[in-house]
């Protein structure tokens, strides 16, 4: 009897269920969309609409003149000569940091098979300042550098090389610790220095996946170098920030398209170096 | 030995390249090591200590990071909203020229960086957190849409034809035959989206579309810089806990 009914009601037993999540997902967004000042209705005010209307419409042509390109040019080439500067300058602390903290060098581990606990106290504050160092966004460190250094793609490159030197410390320490362990550990009874274990032991088979790691954060570091421009570090972010600012929306555009280019031309050079190198 | 000499080659255009770099920048790192700027930025570091931890300035920061989390869950879901339809496009559903438009439009999304759009939405909206909103639905709408559509690509197409051919509606079909087979899918893309939304929308603020970040960039204009640190450091503290989280829900789901 109660089987029939059942096949009899064309409704949905999932309904209820449904219906009362529907009003719990909306009761909880709703302080969301009031914080964020949810009002499409702005998007279409009339005095918004203008200003939005004759950038976009300046947006086509593209602005080609040779003037123009020529400044754009010298913003491209700093772009990318403040990604390599800034993860050069990473590299020099991020190194020595990912030795100091990695526990693949470890002496005591050999003895005891774990390393002995002041070491790795002592590896902590090392850690600890790779974390600081990589948490706080680099177009933060940008936007305190410029007021330090002053405008320029100075700040950007100081920017890089902090945020970086953490991110990269952290993998590469990884990376000692996820190769064989065994040919550092011989060298290392054998009584070798820690240097000479990690140079003979660990980097030659770590070396392939420490190069297309550091290729792929110059990669990285490329796009991050075009956004930090908006804080006034130089490059091509100043750029577009400066266009979008005078409304001239064909330097927009011409800027964009060269970001897309500079953005592919990083990801075809750094697919091919990572084949020739590692 | 035709290797060792390639490989060389490759190092010596990278360190060519590195000299560049540092020559076309004209870095001057000697000049920035000098006695009296390193005091001048040693001072400077150091107007940034005691951070300001008056219950008016904390309250406000909370009020900011609220609304540095509600940019970036409102721009998430309307992301995966958009996305959500845009992938049904981009997965070839309904018909070749739609399939490629739609992926047009997605890596057009997807290559303008959040915060150029934001500087864009700020046009279009008005300074404050809606402009925020606005970018990175924008820019989350390309990455999700095609994320979606590969899961849409690589679920198997049987239960959903099985439905049509028993004579179900193309909606119900999608709904009852596809749709439970991405939806986990759907469901962990954007949750790592958000995770990374959280981060961006506590930079966006400096082109003025709200949040955390537009009350750093404010306080450091102004030269407040013991209140700017306590701004940084409630950024962080966000930024750590969210890797937390999301380290400790991946441990339970995953």
């Amino acid at each position: 009897m109660h089987l029939s009914r059942a096949k009899a009601d064309p409704r949905d037993p999932a309904a209820l269920p449904r219906l009362l999540l529907t009003v719990l997902a909306i009761v909880l967004l709703w302080p969301g969309l009031v914080l964020t000042e949810f009002k499409p209705a702005t998007l279409v005010e009339s005095r918004n609409l203008d200003v939005f209307a004759r950038f976009l419409a300046g947006f086509w042509p593209p602005d080609l003149s040779s003037d123009f390109l020529r400044l754009l040019g010298r913003a491209t080439l700093e772009t990318l000569a403040m990604a390599t500067a800034g993860l050069a300058l990473a590299l020099l602390l991020a190194v020595p940091l990912s030795l100091l903290c990695s526990r693949a060098l470890s002496v005591s581990a050999l003895l005891t098979g774990r390393p002995a606990w002041l070491a790795d106290m002592l590896r902590y504050p090392a850690r600890l300042l790779l974390i600081l160092l990589r948490s706080i966004p680099e177009i933060v460190w940008a936007l305190l550098f410029v007021r330090a250094v002053g405008l320029g793609p100075t700040a950007g490159v100081l920017a890089i090389a902090i945020t970086y030197s953490g991110m990269l410390g952290k993998v590469y320490a990884e990376i000692y610790e996820s190769v064989d362990q065994r040919p550092a550990r011989a060298l290392l009874q054998a009584g070798s220095s820690r240097l000479a274990a990690f140079c003979y032991g660990i980097l030659p088979t770590a070396a392939q996946e420490l190069t297309s790691y550091t290729l792929y954060r110059w990669e990285c570091a490329v796009r991050a170098s075009v956004i930090m421009g908006f804080v006034g570090a130089g490059g091509l972010g100043q750029m577009i920030d400066l266009s979008i600012r005078m409304f001239a929306g064909g330097e927009v555009v011409t800027i964009l398209l060269t970001f897309l280019l500079l953005v592919l031309a990083a990801d075809q050079l750094s697919s091919l170096l990572r084949r020739r190198l590692a | 030995m035709k290797r060792h000499i390639e490989a060389l080659f490759w190092l010596t255009l990278v360190g060519a390249a590195l000299v560049w770099s540092f020559n076309w920048l004209q870095l001057d790192l000697v000049r920035l090591l000098r006695q009296d700027s390193l005091q001048q930025m040693g001072s400077y570091a150091g107007s940034f200590f005691p951070p300001d931890t008056s219950p008016t300035w904390l309250r406000q920061i909370f009020k900011g990071a609220l609304e540095t989390l509600a940019i970036s869950a409102i721009g998430t879901l309307l992301a995966a909203l958009a996305g959500a339809a845009l992938s049904l496009l981009a997965a070839g559903r309904l018909g070749m020229l739609a399939k490629d438009m739609s992926r047009l439009l997605l890596n057009a999304l997807r290559s303008v960086p959040e915060l150029v759009w934001a500087a864009l939405m700020v046009l279009a909206a008005g300074l404050g957190p809606f402009a925020g909103t606005l970018a990175l639905a924008l820019h989350t709408t390309g990455v999700l849409g095609r994320l979606f559509a590969e899961a849409l690509e690589n679920t198997p197409p049987g239960p959903a034809l099985a439905l049509r051919q028993a004579g179900a509606g193309p909606v119900a079909a999608f709904c009852y035959g596809t749709l439970p087979g991405v939806l986990t899918q759907w469901l962990s893309y954007t949750l790592y989206r958000w995770e990374n939304n959280i981060r961006m929308a506590a930079v966006l603020g400096f082109v003025g579309a709200g949040g955390l970040g537009q009350m750093l960039y404010f306080t450091l204009s102004l030269f407040q810089q013991s209140r700017a640190a306590s701004v940084i450091l409630a950024m962080l503290v966000l930024v750590l806990l969210v890797d937390a989280l999301s380290a400790w829900l991946r441990n339970r789901l995953g």
